[in-house]
C-alpha cells in the first residue's frame, strides 16, 4: 500500500516538475510565437509584385487605400516615431535621471517612500487616459501657449510619452545608483566632497551603465506606445519639420487602420509587416539594454 | 548618508570662501533636483484633480450599473465596466498560474547557465514588445489561427501573455527573498523539491506573489490596443445587474475602448461623459495599485526573518 503511494507521488512530482519547466520556457515560446504569427499574416505581401521592401523602408508615400496607385512607404511614419520618441527623451532623460538621483541620494525616510509611491502611480496610469489628457487638456494649453493652430503635434505626444517613460527611468536608475557600494560614497565624503560632488564625480561614472540601461528601457517604452500617440499626434502622415507639426507614428498607424482593412488584403498584410518592424526595433533596444546591464554585473 | 550638520567648527577650521562655495553649489544642486521632481509630481496632481473636477458630477451608482443609451451619449457604463472585469478575471486565470510557475522554475530549478539567461532575456523582451504588436499577435494567433473569433477568450489570452512578465518579475523577487536555510531545513527532514516549494517557499512568499498579481490586474484593466482587434466591440447591451451577462465566447465592451470610442468616434458626446469614464478607469487602476502598495508595506512590517 505504501509502496504504490510512493510510486504515485514520484510520478506526481515528475509531472509537476515537467509542468514547471514547461512554464519556465513559455516566455521563449511566446516571443517566438509572436514573431511567427505576426510574420505569418504579413509575409504574403513580400512575394507580391506590387510591393518592394526597399520602397517600404525608404519611401515617404503612404497611400494604402489609393484607388489608382497604392503606395506603402513607411519612412514618414518611422520619422514620426523617431521624432516623437526623440523629443520625449530630451524631456524625460534629464527629469527621469534627476528624479532618480533625488530619490536615491537626497531623500530619506517618509519623503522617499511617498515619492516612490507617487512615481509608481504615475506608471500605473493607462495609456488611453494619457491620450485622453493629451486631447482634452494639453491640446488647448499648447494652442494658447505657443499660438499654433493645432495642439495635437509632436510636442504634445512627446510630453505625454516623457511622463509615461519617466517612472521606468526612475525605478531602474534608482536601482543602478543603489548598486554603487556605500564605501564609494564614504570614501568621497572622507575626502571632503559635498553631496553634489559625490554624485557628479563618483556616482554617475560608477552607475553609468545602469543609467544607460534605464534610458534605453524608456526609449523602448516610448517607441512601442500606441494609444497616447494615436490620440495626441494629430494624424498627419508627414515628416515633421518642427515640434509643432502633426505627425503619425508606426504604432498609431496600425491601431488606426487595422480595423478598416479587409483580412488578407495587401493593406492588412503591410500593417502586420509594420508590426514586425516595430517588434524588431524594440527587440534590439531591449537586447542592448540587457547587455549593458549584464556588462555592469560582470565587473 | 547623513552629514553632521550640527558639528561646531573649531576656530581654525572655520568657513573659508572655498567651503562656502561648496555649500552653495550643494544647495543649488539640491534645489534643481527638487524642482525636477516637482515638475513630475505637480502635473500628476493637477491632471488627476482636473479629471475629478470635470467628471465627478456624473458618477453615481446608477452611472456604474446602467447600459449606455442614445448612441452612447447618455446612460451609464455597465456593459463596459463588466467587460473590463471579465477580461481581467479571465486573463488572470491564465497568466497567474503560468507566471508563478515560470518564476518558480527560474528561481528554484534553473541552473546558472546560458539557457537560463536566454529565458530571462525572453521575459525582458516579452515585457518590451509594444502593445499593438501583441494585438496583431492576438489577432493572427487566437482570433484567426485558433478560430476563436473575436471573443473575451481571445482578448484575455492576448492580455495574459502581455502582462505575464509583471507576475514573473515580482514572484521571482518574492521567492528570492525566502532565505535558503528554510529550504535546507525542509530538505533535511526528507521533503522533495516540490514539497519544499509547495509547503515552505510559496506560503512564505505569498504576499509578494499577491502584489505581482494585483499589479497585473491594474495593467490589464487599462490596456486598450491589445483588445481593440481581438475581442472589444463598439457597443453592446447586456442584462443590467447580472454579473454573468457575458459569455467567454462573446465580444464585450471595455472601459478603455469605451473611453476611446466616446472621445474619438461618437459625435456630440457630452464632455462630462468622457471625463467620467476616464475618472472611473483611473480610479479603478489607482485603487488596485494602492492595495498592492498597502499589502507590500504590511508584509514588510511583519516579516519574521
Amino acid at each position: 500500500m505504501t509502496g504504490s503511494r510512493s510510486t504515485l507521488s514520484i510520478y506526481g512530482e515528475k509531472a509537476i516538475e515537467l509542468l514547471i519547466r514547461l512554464c519556465g520556457v513559455s516566455a521563449i515560446i511566446f516571443v517566438f510565437a509572436i514573431f511567427f504569427f505576426v510574420f505569418r499574416e504579413g509575409a504574403p505581401i513580400l512575394a507580391s509584385k506590387d510591393f518592394s521592401l526597399g520602397k517600404f523602408l525608404t519611401s515617404t508615400e503612404w497611400y494604402p487605400t489609393s484607388m489608382s496607385n497604392v503606395r506603402f512607404g513607411t519612412l514618414a511614419l518611422l520619422a514620426g516615431t523617431l521624432s516623437v520618441t526623440g523629443v520625449a527623451m530630451l524631456i524625460a532623460v534629464p527629469f527621469g535621471l534627476g528624479a532618480a538621483i533625488f530619490v536615491s541620494e537626497f531623500c530619506t525616510g517618509k519623503v522617499r517612500e511617498i515619492l516612490k509611491i507617487v512615481i509608481e502611480l504615475l506608471a500605473a496610469i493607462p495609456s488611453i487616459v494619457w491620450g485622453f489628457i493629451g486631447l482634452t487638456v494639453m491640446n488647448p494649453i499648447i494652442q494658447n501657449l505657443f499660438h499654433v493652430p493645432v495642439g495635437l503635434n509632436v510636442l504634445n505626444a512627446a510630453i505625454l510619452l516623457a511622463l509615461m517613460s519617466i517612472p521606468v527611468m526612475v525605478s531602474i536608475g534608482e536601482d543602478a545608483l543603489k548598486a554603487v557600494p556605500d564605501s564609494y560614497r564614504e570614501g568621497a565624503l572622507a575626502l571632503g566632497a559635498t553631496r553634489w560632488q559625490i554624485i557628479w564625480r563618483v556616482l554617475l561614472p560608477a552607475a553609468k551603465n545602469g543609467l544607460l540601461a534605464a534610458v534605453l528601457l524608456g526609449v523602448g517604452r516610448a517607441v512601442g506606445e500606441t494609444m497616447a500617440v494615436l490620440m495626441a499626434t494629430g494624424h498627419a502622415v508627414q515628416i515633421p519639420h518642427s515640434i509643432f507639426d502633426s505627425c503619425r507614428t508606426l504604432t498609431a498607424t496600425i491601431a488606426a487602420e487595422l480595423g478598416e482593412t479587409r483580412e488578407h488584403s495587401p493593406h492588412y498584410q503591410v500593417l502586420f509587416l509594420i508590426g514586425i518592424l516595430l517588434f524588431t526595433i524594440t527587440f534590439i533596444v531591449n537586447l542592448i539594454a540587457d547587455f549593458v546591464v549584464k556588462g555592469v554585473r560582470k565587473k | 548618508m547623513n552629514m553632521p550638520a550640527d558639528a561646531q567648527p573649531v576656530a581654525q577650521f572655520g568657513e573659508t570662501p572655498f567651503t562656502r562655495k561648496k555649500q552653495r553649489s550643494e544647495k543649488i544642486a539640491r534645489a534643481i533636483f527638487a524642482v525636477m521632481v516637482a515638475c513630475i509630481v505637480i502635473p500628476l496632481i493637477v491632471i488627476i484633480g482636473y479629471l475629478v473636477k470635470e467628471g465627478y458630477s456624473l458618477i453615481s451608482w446608477k452611472f456604474l450599473t446602467t447600459n449606455p443609451t442614445h448612441g452612447m451619449r447618455e446612460g451609464g457604463i455597465w456593459s463596459a465596466l463588466l467587460g473590463t472585469f471579465w477580461l481581467v478575471g479571465v486573463s488572470l486565470c491564465i497568466s497567474a498560474p503560468i507566471g508563478v510557475l515560470a518564476a518558480v522554475y527560474l528561481n528554484e530549478y534553473a541552473k546558472d547557465n546560458w539557457f537560463t539567461r536566454v529565458v530571462n532575456l525572453a521575459v525582458v523582451n516579452l515585457a518590451g514588445v509594444p502593445s499593438i504588436v501583441h494585438a496583431l499577435f492576438g489577432l493572427g494567433a487566437f482570433v484567426l489561427f485558433a478560430h476563436m473569433g473575436r471573443s473575451i477568450l481571445a482578448a484575455s489570452l492576448t492580455l495574459a501573455i502581455m502582462t505575464m512578465p509583471v507576475i514573473i518579475a515580482s514572484t521571482k523577487e518574492a521567492l528570492a527573498a525566502v532565505p535558503r536555510q528554510f529550504r535546507e531545513a525542509c530538505w533535511n527532514v526528507g521533503a522533495t523539491k516540490w514539497q519544499t516549494i509547495w509547503r515552505i517557499v510559496l506560503p512564505n512568499s505569498i504576499s509578494g506573489i499577491l502584489t505581482g498579481v494585483i499589479l497585473q490586474v491594474s495593467r490589464t484593466a487599462g490596456e486598450t490596443a491589445p483588445i481593440m482587434f481581438t475581442g472589444a466591440v463598439f457597443y453592446r447591451r447586456i442584462e443590467e445587474g447580472n454579473l454573468f451577462a457575458y459569455n467567454i465566447t462573446d465580444q464585450c465592451m471595455a472601459l478603455s475602448t469605451h473611453l476611446f470610442a466616446v472621445k474619438t468616434q461618437v459625435t456630440n458626446a457630452p464632455e462630462a461623459l468622457s471625463f467620467a469614464i476616464a475618472l472611473v478607469l483611473l480610479g479603478l487602476v489607482v485603487f488596485v495599485n494602492l492595495t498592492a502598495i498597502l499589502i507590500r508595506s504590511w508584509l514588510r512590517g511583519r516579516k519574521k526573518w
